[in-house]
């Protein structure tokens, strides 16, 4: 392309209206999108029958008052969502608490293997159903300071996760192909982390990319653009458990 | 410890002063001469610019390089020193969109990470190693 052409690229996008939003599958390499159906070559099916294994332990057992972890079908397509106390709950949160309040535990903490276990094996439950968050109601002042957060160029490279996540999908950013940066495959297990990995793991590597500041994971700051991520995937497939390179 | 103070201190200096013409540098930064062979290890540099996670050069050993800005090969007879200059300091001073990072700029910057805060990630003697070795840099022959 011409010099003229590259600079004229953000316009174009602006001409067609808001980028296409693609399942995050149509960006994985066809080896990678391959093993992520196949649980014989998914890493991560380790972490799905601990979860299957945790959901049964414990006084009283997730089982206990769910049932079946087959009935959790659907749940991890609407979360992150807005708790009755007005806490904004993504699904580790949300399991934290059940862990917390109702079977009088310590909280397993974030990046846990217990708990990435235990979400892994709730989100596959909602394989391929599409993400339903709700954004409106209490949820819609989390979506604004989400969206504020996805658009604002931040970091010492001073790049906007849109600029990236929008405006260059399918590009290559050396050896990655970037893709809408949606959040549908979370958990997921990362060759690269050589283990299982939460949504906001990922969420620190992309601020680490632009040298911003990365935030704790179960932040304020994350919840919000976990939020307004998975608004923009509504009606696209759940692919939980991913796999990544 | 007066010293130290001052050792920690934002520095501006870190940051050269220059004079925006159309949509160039023309003066070289602090004056500096640029070396172009210098200025190929910066571009390489995955630690510091890692330009190549954006730009292709010719070079068939580089495995991996990216594709979000235009390959950088044949771009010194595309552009001159001057306007290179001003794209590797700060892009936006000629298009406000440009995704391009700003190589030697600390100013206006939002949520730097405590580590880079205050400094450029290019200082002016890098920038005009890179310049020297972009303003040389061949376009493939045919
Ligand atoms: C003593 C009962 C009890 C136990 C034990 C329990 N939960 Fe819950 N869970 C609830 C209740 C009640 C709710 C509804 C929200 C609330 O009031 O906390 C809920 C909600 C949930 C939800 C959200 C469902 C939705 O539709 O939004 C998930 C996911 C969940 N629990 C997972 C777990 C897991 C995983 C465990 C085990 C670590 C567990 N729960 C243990 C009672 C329990
Ligand atoms: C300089 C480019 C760049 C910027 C800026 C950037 N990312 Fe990313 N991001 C990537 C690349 C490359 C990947 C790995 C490939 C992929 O899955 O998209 C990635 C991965 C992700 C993923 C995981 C996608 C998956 O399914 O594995 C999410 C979610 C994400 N980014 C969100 C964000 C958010 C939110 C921001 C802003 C805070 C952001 N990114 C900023 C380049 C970027
Ligand atoms: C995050 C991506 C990214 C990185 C990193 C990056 N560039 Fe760029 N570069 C671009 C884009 C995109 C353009 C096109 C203009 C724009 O939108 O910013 C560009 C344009 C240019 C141009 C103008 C080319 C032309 O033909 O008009 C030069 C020269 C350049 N870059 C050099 C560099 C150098 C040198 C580095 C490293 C010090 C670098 N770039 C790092 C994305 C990047």
């Amino acid at each position: 392309m011409t010099r003229g052409g590259w600079a004229l690229l953000p316009l174009l996008a602006l001409l067609l209206g808001a980028a296409e939003i693609r399942p995050t599958s149509e960006y994985l390499s066809p080896e990678i999108r391959a093993a992520q159906e196949d649980p014989s070559r998914h890493p991560g099916w380790l972490w799905v029958e601990e979860g299957e294994a945790l959901w049964r332990r414990g006084e009283p057992s997730c089982a206990t008052c769910h049932g079946n972890i087959a009935g959790m079908a659907g749940v991890a397509a609407r979360y992150p969502m807005v708790a009755a106390d007005g806490t904004l709950l993504d699904l580790e949160g949300r399991i934290e608490r059940c862990r917390t309040q109702h079977q009088g535990e310590p909280a397993f903490g974030r990046e846990s293997d217990a708990l990435l276990a235990l979400t892994a094996a709730v989100a596959l439950q909602s394989r391929g159903m599409p993400v339903a968050v709700a954004t409106d109601g209490p949820a819609a002042s989390f979506l604004e300071e989400g969206r504020r957060f996805y658009e604002t160029r931040q970091g010492q490279l001073n790049l906007s996760c849109g600029q990236c996540h929008d405006d260059n999908a399918g590009r290559r950013l050396r050896g990655d192909v970037i893709s809408n940066g949606l959040g549908t495959g979370y958990p997921a297990y990362r060759l690269e982390w050589n283990t299982m990995g939460s949504l906001h793991r990922r969420l620190r590597a992309c601020s680490l990319g632009v040298r911003a500041e990365q935030l704790p994971l179960g932040s304020r700051e994350y919840l919000a653009l976990e939020l307004f991520l998975a608004s923009r995937a509504n009606g696209l497939p759940v692919e939980a458990p991913g796999l990544r390179r | 410890m007066l010293a130290l103070t001052l050792l920690a201190a934002p520095v501006a200096g870190q940051v050269a002063s220059f004079t925006v013409t159309g949509d160039a540098i023309e003066a070289p930064l602090d004056g500096l001469q640029g070396d172009p062979v210098r200025g190929e290890a910066v571009v390489r540099n995955r630690e510091t610019a890692n330009c190549l996670i954006c730009h292709a050069i010719p070079d068939t050993a580089e495995r991996f390089m990216g594709e979000i800005g235009p390959p950088l090969a044949g771009v010194g007879s595309r552009l001159s020193p001057g306007q290179i200059r001003l794209r590797v300091v700060d892009p936006t001073l000629w298009n406000p969109q440009a995704i391009m990072p700003a190589y030697h700029r600390t100013e206006g910057l939002v949520r730097v990470d405590p580590r880079y805060r205050d400094h450029p990630v290019l200082s002016a003697q890098e920038v005009e190693d890179v310049v020297a070795y972009l303003s040389a840099l061949e376009a493939p022959r045919r």
